[in-house]
């Protein structure tokens, strides 16, 4: 770090002749890149992996994305995709109306974890159940980040928020519930993911989990359900560039990435966790090769 | 004072990036994200928005690790077709 530093600084402010583009500034579907959340958030990051995977099986035209209320709501104005507002909680229930008359739509809801798990856990758990054909994406951070950082159902134990201080306490606050593997269980879920954005692979491999489940409920094949691990460092009162590691080894070790439930196989956290530990070995390799752009 | 070049070096760049200055936050994401360490955060700079952002040194890849962990859609990311090679003097200073 330091010793690039001594190096020269090169033109960024104009893009090169003779070189192929392989990243875009923005997805497509955003209309505009800035947005209000607070520097270091991992929401943005999803909502590019959704709009991108949208794009990418062209079916944006025929999207209805229902929002939950949190940060995340404020995208409905710079998102290019019909949108419906829920009230706090409710969002997979409107889900299922909005695509029980309208069958031929690809219906998502974006809710958070004060949203999914604490305001409206019935209505996420009924909706997969039922094995409503909607995709349900969760942005899990542990805690209330729009209403100032308190501790949410899904707050790991030990976590510090803003009203569990010395952090989250099993005797005083009970214990975290593991939406994932919750609905995994469940007959009426036919996949059930968990992504993070911790780091670049990260964000790539939760980009193909979103992308599956919009494949699956394209191809009628019932509730699906991705969530994501994303950093809050506002809620977490930690410097921005520390949020990556932090959640990964706090959030990350409870709330454990991977394909959960996928074609009727669901998945141990023992089995998670050394799936990411071989992953994680060729991510490095692959990047010090010189790319993630191969992924396919 | 005087300086005198003490010794010359090529470092290659696969690929480059542009930088939307005025949208970033300064949260520093990108710089511990690039694998090649080539991004730093500017010292005392600052843009429209009041935090300090990054800037590129020789040596990218073009791998978009950085594109992908930007909160804020400050990056595009480019494969040259060549590699570019910048020519590196690494100066001394000595004192007369
Ligand atoms: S409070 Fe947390 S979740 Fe909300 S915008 Fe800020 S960092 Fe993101
Ligand atoms: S493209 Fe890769 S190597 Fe180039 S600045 Fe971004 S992260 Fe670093
Ligand atoms: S990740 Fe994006 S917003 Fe954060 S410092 Fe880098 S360029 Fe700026």
């Amino acid at each position: 770090m330091s010793a690039a530093k001594q190096l020269p600084v090169l033109d960024t402010s104009v893009a090169p002749s003779a070189a192929r583009k392989v990243g875009d500034l923005k997805p497509d579907l955003l209309l505009t890149q800035e947005h209000n959340m607070c520097p270091g958030c991992g929401e943005p990051l999803v909502l590019r992996s959704f709009l991108e995977a949208l794009s990418e099986l062209d079916v944006a035209q025929r999207s209805i994305g229902i929002l939950g209320v949190g940060c995340y709501t404020s995208f409905g104005m710079t998102m290019d995709v019909d949108l419906v507002q829920a009230l706090h909680g409710r969002a997979p229930s409107i889900a299922t109306g909005v695509k029980r008359m309208r069958p031929d739509s690809i219906v998502f809801t974006l809710q958070g974890d004060g949203d999914m798990v604490n305001e409206g856990l019935q209505e996420v758990l009924h909706t997969a159940a039922r094995g409503e054909n909607v995709t349900c994406i969760l942005l899990n951070n542990g805690v209330f980040g729009e209403t100032g950082g308190h501790m949410t159902a899904t707050t790991v134990l030990g976590q510090r928020t803003k009203n569990s201080l010395e952090g989250r306490d099993a005797a005083y606050h009970g214990y975290p519930i593991l939406i994932g593997d919750l609905l995994a269980r469940l007959e009426g879920a036919a996949y059930v993911a968990r992504g993070s954005v911790h780091n670049a692979g990260a964000v790539a491999r939760t980009k193909k989990m979103l992308k599956r489940a919009f494949e699956i409920q394209r191809d009628g094949g019932g509730f699906t359900f991705v969530e994501v691990l994303t950093m809050c460092p506002t809620g977490w009162f930690i410097p921005t560039g520390e949020g990556p590691d932090y959640m990964h080894s706090t959030l990350g070790e409870v709330h454990v990435m991977g394909e959960l439930k996928a074609d009727g196989r669901i998945k141990s956290t023992e089995e998670l966790h050394e799936e990411n530990a071989k992953r994680q070995q060729e991510i490095e390799a692959r990047l010090a090769a010189g790319g993630l752009e191969e992924d396919s | 004072m005087t300086t005198t070049i003490k010794s010359r070096g090529t470092i290659k760049s696969r690929g480059t990036i542009t930088i939307d200055l005025d949208t970033c936050k300064g949260c520093e994401l990108c710089i511990t994200a690039c694998p090649p360490r080539v991004l730093s955060m500017t010292e005392h700079a600052v843009n429209r928005l009041g935090y300090h952002y990054p800037e590129l040194h020789p040596g990218c890849t073009g791998c978009a690790a950085c594109l992908f962990v930007c909160p804020d859609f400050c990056f595009e990311v480019f494969r040259y077709d060549e590699p570019v090679l910048t020519v590196i003097e690494t100066v001394a200073e000595v004192a007369q």
